[in-house]
């Protein structure tokens, strides 16, 4: 049995390639990436023909891996939790039009926001889907969930999520690979109106879905991800979802929980492995990464019947990932007491990197923006975010891609002025089109910064969608010319960098300001792979 | 055999290298391991740790327990400290004692080291100091884990085999460079434990 050391993001990329997958589709973000960059790295994909490509933002790449699925092809489409909500409208809608060859939404969320905005629980949107959820306990799991995930979602012809979390993603362990099997071949849906959600087809569609539903629950019941654990301790129940599985099994020492156990890999909920867990124990405990859905469910509104444990009554925490210690806790075990943190530790935030551009962008523009007063920059998602922090504080937002500019435009349009966005070059193309086109149409008083690095600088360096299209682009939209202007953020141009951005804040109408300068980091790993190519020419 | 080691410094340091060096190595031993990274926004220039988990039998948590870490291996002492609420009673704190400054709160280094060595437990090394002896101050890191190599349990060859695998495609001047590092991380313990 060949047995490899994988992240769980790895893990369920070789398993796509394993298992013939066509196409992988998705825009970066953490933690996220590593899936669509292990098969875009793969020599085995490059040979199968395997597509695997970055995408504009969440919603496109769901849609092409939709539309490969049309085709009768395995695809994949892969996002962070909040991509999710970016891609929702293809996501609810492709549970209606079902799918032709088998197709997975991965959806990774970040619970503890270790790079994120906020901790959101996929499992709601898969719920609110009406589709099945896979949600793997370790990388063995997330690997074998895409051979089956594939199976499951060509059975019944509808899309399957398989969300995972931070820890499952960036975390390494020994995975055994299958047999590879051959990718599909071209097909269209036998119901050439199987795509067409006309009110009229899509009503038929919605009761197919509905009358799907008790399938789903049947295979939820016999998954043999699903498993009714025995124990002797009837005092208490547990159920244990995904990862927190492992965080049980952690706190016994022969992996054996005395009590008994049902372990939930595969939604819908198994309503009746629950209900035969509930008759047998006196309460319930109920362990989840995420947000409290089985334990919600289990209680009901009126909580009425036994007690149940878990995040709502305060036996775990509402906020944040699970770790053994809080598993032992709401176990009841007393914990020994360990060495603090000593007080001289102090807290060591990211920053921006020594030599990056957005240093000297940010420098101009406070020294430009001084006489306006603070508070009028509205910043995006990327590494420039972190210009909020000292010794910047240069922006005062950051919500969701592409709302720096939308939101400047509202606080324009409210007699805000000046009113600044400050947007990545890669957040731009992914969601910041639309809105300057707003802005523009309505001749709004706005000052756009699209910070120009070169990369999707955040994830670890993806290509960006916007590269060498931006002037374009904001012409296109209708941005003057005279008004997109591009500047060198280097401490030698920071005069006239200064002066320039003054005068396009003073400009009553859409400015666009262009600090391009590559990201440090991809410089330097750019000049590290010149350095050596040349070293080995010379040799 | 169990080795619970949480594996410390700042973004960019060079920790991922470390836990793959091990990885390798507990692989080629014929060990389950388990392994928990920190990727995304803190790699750039802030906190990162890794838990990094190595056992004979099937290991359930991907995260150590607090109070059961063997070990912490750091390549900046302040951020060797960070984890103590990990560490066992029994565990070893193994540091570079080469500050990494990049924040304005940076406390008085010598206090660091202080309280490093008021651990019962401990191995504090210059290693950049050593590394840049060897030719460059980059393979820290490799001084580091032979600091930490006695308390292993892992083959010393394999970890050198681990080193040939992993830096083997960069060249064999960064090969060596790595062993050599490695080594001199390993002598500086063994003479540290006979004093």
């Amino acid at each position: 049995m060949q047995k490899n050391l994988f992240l769980g993001d790895e893990a369920i990329a070789q398993a796509g390639i394993d298992a013939g997958m066509s196409g992988i589709y998705a825009y970066p973000g953490t933690p996220s990436t590593e899936i669509t960059e292990y098969v875009i790295a793969s020599r085995e994909a490059r040979e199968k023909g395997i597509v695997a490509t970055w995408c504009a933002n969440e919603k496109t790449a769901a849609e092409a891996a939709l539309g490969m699925s049309y085709a009768g092809k395995r695809a994949m489409t892969c996002m962070k939790h909040v991509g999710l909500n970016v891609a929702a409208d293809p996501f609810i809608n492709s549970a209606l039009t079902g799918a032709n060859g088998g197709l997975i939404f991965v959806v990774a969320d970040d619970p503890s926001m270790h790079s994120s905005q906020n901790e959101q629980d996929s499992r709601f949107f898969g719920k609110f889907a009406m589709i099945p959820i896979l949600e793997p306990s370790n990388q063995q799991e997330a690997y074998d969930m895409v051979h089956d995930g594939f199976e499951l979602s060509e059975k019944y012809r509808v899309p399957v999520m398989l969300r995972i979390t931070t820890r499952l993603a960036h975390s390494r362990a020994n995975v055994a690979r299958k047999a590879s099997r051959p990718q599909n071949q071209f097909k269209l849906p036998e119901d050439l109106r199987q795509f067409v959600l006309l009110p009229a087809i899509a009503r038929k569609k919605y009761q197919k879905h509905i009358a799907l539903q008790q399938h789903f629950l049947q295979e939820s019941e016999q998954s043999a991800y699903n498993r009714y654990m025995e124990g002797d301790d009837l005092s208490l129940g547990i159920i244990a979802c995904g990862l927190a599985y492992n965080y049980l099994l952690e706190n016994y020492p022969g992996r054996k929980a005395p009590h008994p156990v049902v372990k939930i890999s595969q939604y819908p909920v198994p309503s009746g492995l629950v209900e035969r867990l509930y008759e047998q124990c006196d309460a319930i405990l109920v362990l989840e990464e995420g947000y409290p859905l089985v334990e919600e469910m289990l209680k009901g509104l009126l909580n009425k019947g036994k007690e149940v444990r878990g995040r709502l009554d305060g036996t775990l925490p509402m906020a944040g990932e699970l770790n053994p210690n809080l598993v032992a806790a709401a176990l009841g075990f007393r914990q020994e007491p360990v060495t603090p943190v000593p007080d001289l530790v102090a807290p060591r935030p990211p920053s921006l990197c020594k030599g990056c551009p957005h240093i000297d962008t940010y420098i101009g523009l406070n020294e430009a923006i001084e006489q306006f007063g603070k508070g009028r920059v509205f910043s995006d998602i990327g590494c420039y975010t972190l210009g909020a922090l000292p010794p910047y504080e240069s922006i005062n937002s950051c919500v969701d891609m592409g709302a720096s500019i939308t939101m400047a435009k509202g606080a324009a349009d409210a007699g805000m002025h000046p009113s600044v966005a400050v947007i990545g070059d890669s957040t731009f193309t992914h969601s910041g089109i639309t809105g300057l086109l707003d802005a523009v149409n309505d001749k709004s008083n706005i000052t756009v910064f699209i910070l120009d690095n070169a990369t999707t600088g955040m994830t670890g360096g993806q290509p960006s969608a916007a590269l060498d299209h931006i002037e374009d682009l904001c012409r296109g939209v209708g941005v003057e010319e005279e008004h997109i202007r591009v500047i060198k953020p280097l401490r030698k141009q920071h005069e006239e960098n200064t002066r320039i951005i003054l005068e396009e804040l003073q400009y009553e109408g859409v400015s666009v300001i262009i600090p391009r300068r590559e990201c440090i980091q991809t410089l330097n790993k750019r000049m590290r792979a010149k350095f050596k190519a040349k070293a080995a020419e010379n040799k | 055999m169990k080795k619970d080691i949480i594996l410390a410094g700042v973004g960019g340091q060079g920790i991922l290298s470390i836990a793959a060096i091990i990885g390798h190595a507990a692989v080629g031993s014929g060990l389950y391991l388990k392994q928990a990274e920190v990727h995304g926004m803190s790699q750039r220039g802030g906190d990162v740790q890794s838990h990094l988990r190595l056992s004979s039998g099937e290991i359930a948590s991907d995260l150590i327990p607090q109070g059961k870490a063997d070990m912490i291996i750091s390549v900046e002492p302040m951020e060797s400290l960070r984890y103590l609420p990990w560490l066992g009673p029994e565990g070893w704190l193994i540091t570079s004692t080469k500050p990494f400054i990049n924040i304005p709160a940076y406390p008085d280094p010598e206090k660091v080291l202080e309280r490093v060595r008021a651990l019962p437990h401990h191995v504090a090394l210059d290693a950049e100091t050593i590394a840049s002896g060897l030719g460059s101050a980059k393979a820290a890191n490799m001084v580091v884990l032979g600091a930490a190599s006695p308390f292993l349990e892992i083959a010393y060859e394999e970890l050198e085999q681990a080193i040939r695998q992993v830096f083997g495609r960069k060249g064999e001047d960064l090969v060596k460079l790595n062993l050599d590092a490695l080594g001199a991380g390993r002598d500086f313990t063994r003479e540290h434990l006979n004093q």
